[in-house]
């Protein structure tokens, strides 16, 4: 009978159309989760490359502004614990003292011109502005996809697909920021 | 952000669909009109067309694009910072692979990028963009490419440009065979009743009308396309780098110098961050390819925050229109302004300060092609010219320098004189109480201190 066989059809448009959107669902989240994991892993990265590029800049520092033992200490020392930080949270931290000892140096360097215009300084400089951005930006990244992440998997009707799967929400890369400092004033 | 790349993709769907049907309509009018039951005739022409003119820009290489520019492929070296802004803003819009970075030597500050695939993607600045923008700004221009590159514009304004053409095509086609076959039809054709006749000739009208009128239709659907996506590269630049202000401010420098970029035309028109043909914003019309300047930066300069939504919301306020649609606006998620970065003079001019006339006798220069030019002091013109790229780069205005160092600045006399006595070693001392040294070979009628910087002539 027609009539029968048109409600088989319709009906099974109607099944094959929740089959591809479903699909399309958990590509959907798949994809974010790929995003978030690829932008964790940038941010390692870049913080690696930091870690490289801090020798090679106090060694020039040095060159120039012999007296500032103190402050070219406390940045290795910094880097040192940073790089054997081993929980994020501790990681986080770390880093983020590094970045205020980074500040101090290059706010240093104001005072002695021949380093401010020294090419390998300069150049130095900034990779190091630029490693610090990266990380910035990775960290952005991170965060945008989490929310898009963490949106998705309740929104309605994508999240039967996220509890079928097991998609879980995932945390922000929250880094208590330091207050903004003044540019310390290095008298001599 | 792909979701909002779907729903791009989605508008995108439904308007090229459009041009679509505005080019069968055409296609089958015309050939109504030329013999009644040949519209079918004519759709196939215009589809025919539509194919071979895909077939012609897609499998074209992007190089021919660039052969008029002289465009060279830059290398990490050649300038690290332009690197470095191009891969933070890959970081921070996810774009996933590092397109290729060429340098174009043209005094019209402007940027574009292309690339049809991710293969072969790549973002070109001008010689006159490098020499002009700070840090902050040269990263709202190129996050405003990287934006092009992420909503996959390059493609779509492709597409939509092939749409365009072969409606032009198919109109001329349609309007020369009615011009010339239609009259001869209508003659020749005894068959048929008054009624037939009279309908056949309301066809031919209204084919006409379709011929004169589709392109232009289509062109405005084109350039309103190509506004808006502008729009929305500009927004997601403002949510790249958090910071809207850089951007706003790089398109006032680029607005102020109203150069037209010496290779552009309207084809390649689309993909330059502001009209490379018209100046500052003015000829603005409906067959513009960009808005003008003036209206971007005032809704750049509005944004409360970062996002897109802060975008979308100032835009409100300008325009009066949605520009994404809440529906992808769901899930952007509130984005604060970030700090300007402080570390950021004009590239070539990082390294110059005055001290470098005094320590070293020259002033280094970086252009962005890689060469390395020590401007000795003496030389007094405003710009120089980079013999690898030939653009020209300004030469700041180095402010003589009073001793920084030494705590008792001598007071400046006039330029000092020594006259020698001997023809062999002869030292002296400096106002500023340093010894310098002649040897015997000095033969130059001055010499300069390398404690203060004066000149001293020797006689």
């Amino acid at each position: 009978m027609p009539v029968a066989i048109i409600i088989l059809i319709v009906l099974g448009a109607l099944a094959l159309g929740v089959v591809f959107w479903f699909i399309g669902a958990y590509n959907g989240l798949v994809r974010l989760r790929n995003q978030l994991e690829n932008a964790w892993a940038q941010i390692d990265v870049q913080l690696k490359r930091r870690y490289d590029l801090i020798p090679n800049l106090v060694e020039t520092v040095k060159g120039y502004a012999k007296h500032e033992r103190e402050t070219l200490e406390n940045v290795i020392q910094a880097r040192n614990i940073a790089m054997g930080a081993k929980s994020v949270g501790d990681r986080a931290e770390a880093e983020n003292i590094l970045s205020g000892t980074l500040k101090s140096l290059f706010a240093l360097s104001e005072a002695y011109p021949d380093l401010k215009a020294n090419q390998n300084f300069l150049k130095l400089q900034e990779e190091l502005t630029s490693t610090e951005n990266k990380v910035a930006f990775s960290r952005q990244f991170y965060n945008d996809s989490v929310q898009q992440l963490n949106t998705s998997i309740q929104m309605f009707p994508t999240n039967f697909v996220a509890t079928m799967f097991h998609f879980t929400r995932r945390d922000f890369f929250e880094v208590k920021e330091e207050a903004v400092r003044e540019a310390p004033k290095v008298s001599f | 952000m792909w979701e909002q790349i779907a729903a791009n993709q989605r508008r995108s769907a439904v308007l090229l669909t459009t041009m679509v049907v505005v080019l069968l309509l055409l296609g089958y009018i015309g050939g109504e009109a030329l013999a009644p039951g040949a519209g079918f005739i004519g759709v196939a022409i215009g589809l025919v067309i539509w194919l071979i003119q895909l077939g012609v820009y897609f499998g074209a290489a992007e190089s021919v694009l660039l052969a008029g520019a002289g465009a060279r492929e830059l290398k990490k070296e050649d300038s690290p910072r332009l690197f470095n802004i191009v891969e933070e803003m890959v970081l921070a819009s996810g774009l996933g692979r590092m397109p290729r970075i060429l340098l174009i030597d043209d005094p019209a500050p402007n940027a574009f990028a292309i690339g049809r695939k991710p293969d072969s993607s790549a973002v070109a600045v001008t010689t006159g963009l490098m020499h002009r923008l700070d840090r902050d700004e040269l990263q709202g221009v190129i996050a405003h490419e990287i934006g092009h590159l992420k909503n996959q514009d390059v493609k779509f304004m492709t597409l939509a440009a092939v749409m365009l053409g072969s409606i032009v095509l198919l109109s001329h086609i349609v309007l020369r065979t009615l011009a010339f076959g239609g009259r001869s039809n209508r003659r020749s054709d005894s068959r048929g009743s008054g009624g037939g006749g009279q309908a056949q000739l309301v066809i031919f009208v209204i084919a006409i009308i379709f011929a004169i009128l589709g392109p232009v239709f289509a062109q405005i659907l084109y350039f309103a396309c190509s506004r808006k996506r502008e729009y929305l590269a500009d927004a997601s630049a403002a949510q790249f780098t958090r910071y809207p202000a850089g951007l706003a401010s790089a398109l006032e420098k680029i607005a102020l110098s109203s150069q037209a970029v010496a290779f552009a035309n309207k084809t390649t028109a689309p993909m330059f961050i502001v009209n490379p043909l018209a100046a500052a914003g003015r000829g603005f019309s409906l067959f513009s390819t960009h808005p003008a300047t003036e209206e971007r930066i005032r809704i750049l300069r509005n944004m409360g925050g970062a996002s897109l939504a802060d975008y979308e919301s100032a835009y409100k306020r300008a325009k009066g229109g949605a520009l994404i649609g809440p529906q992808s606006l769901q899930a952007a998620p509130a984005q604060s302004i970030r700090a300007p970065s402080n570390d950021g003079p004009i590239e070539s001019q990082a390294g110059t300060h005055a001290i470098n006339y005094r320590r070293h006798g020259y002033l280094p220069l970086h252009c962005a092609c890689g060469l390395d030019i020590s401007v000795p002091e003496s030389y007094d013109r405003d710009t120089i010219n980079c013999v690898r790229c030939g653009s020209d780069l300004p030469i700041p205005a180095v402010a003589p320098a009073a001793p920084a160092a030494t705590p008792k600045a001598p007071p400046l006399l006039g330029p000092l004189q020594y006259n020698r006595t001997t023809a062999g070693w002869e030292s002296f001392r400096c106002a500023c109480n340093r010894t310098i040294q002649l040897s015997p070979a000095f033969a130059a009628p001055h010499i300069r201190c390398t404690n203060c910087g004066r000149s001293i002539a020797i006689l």
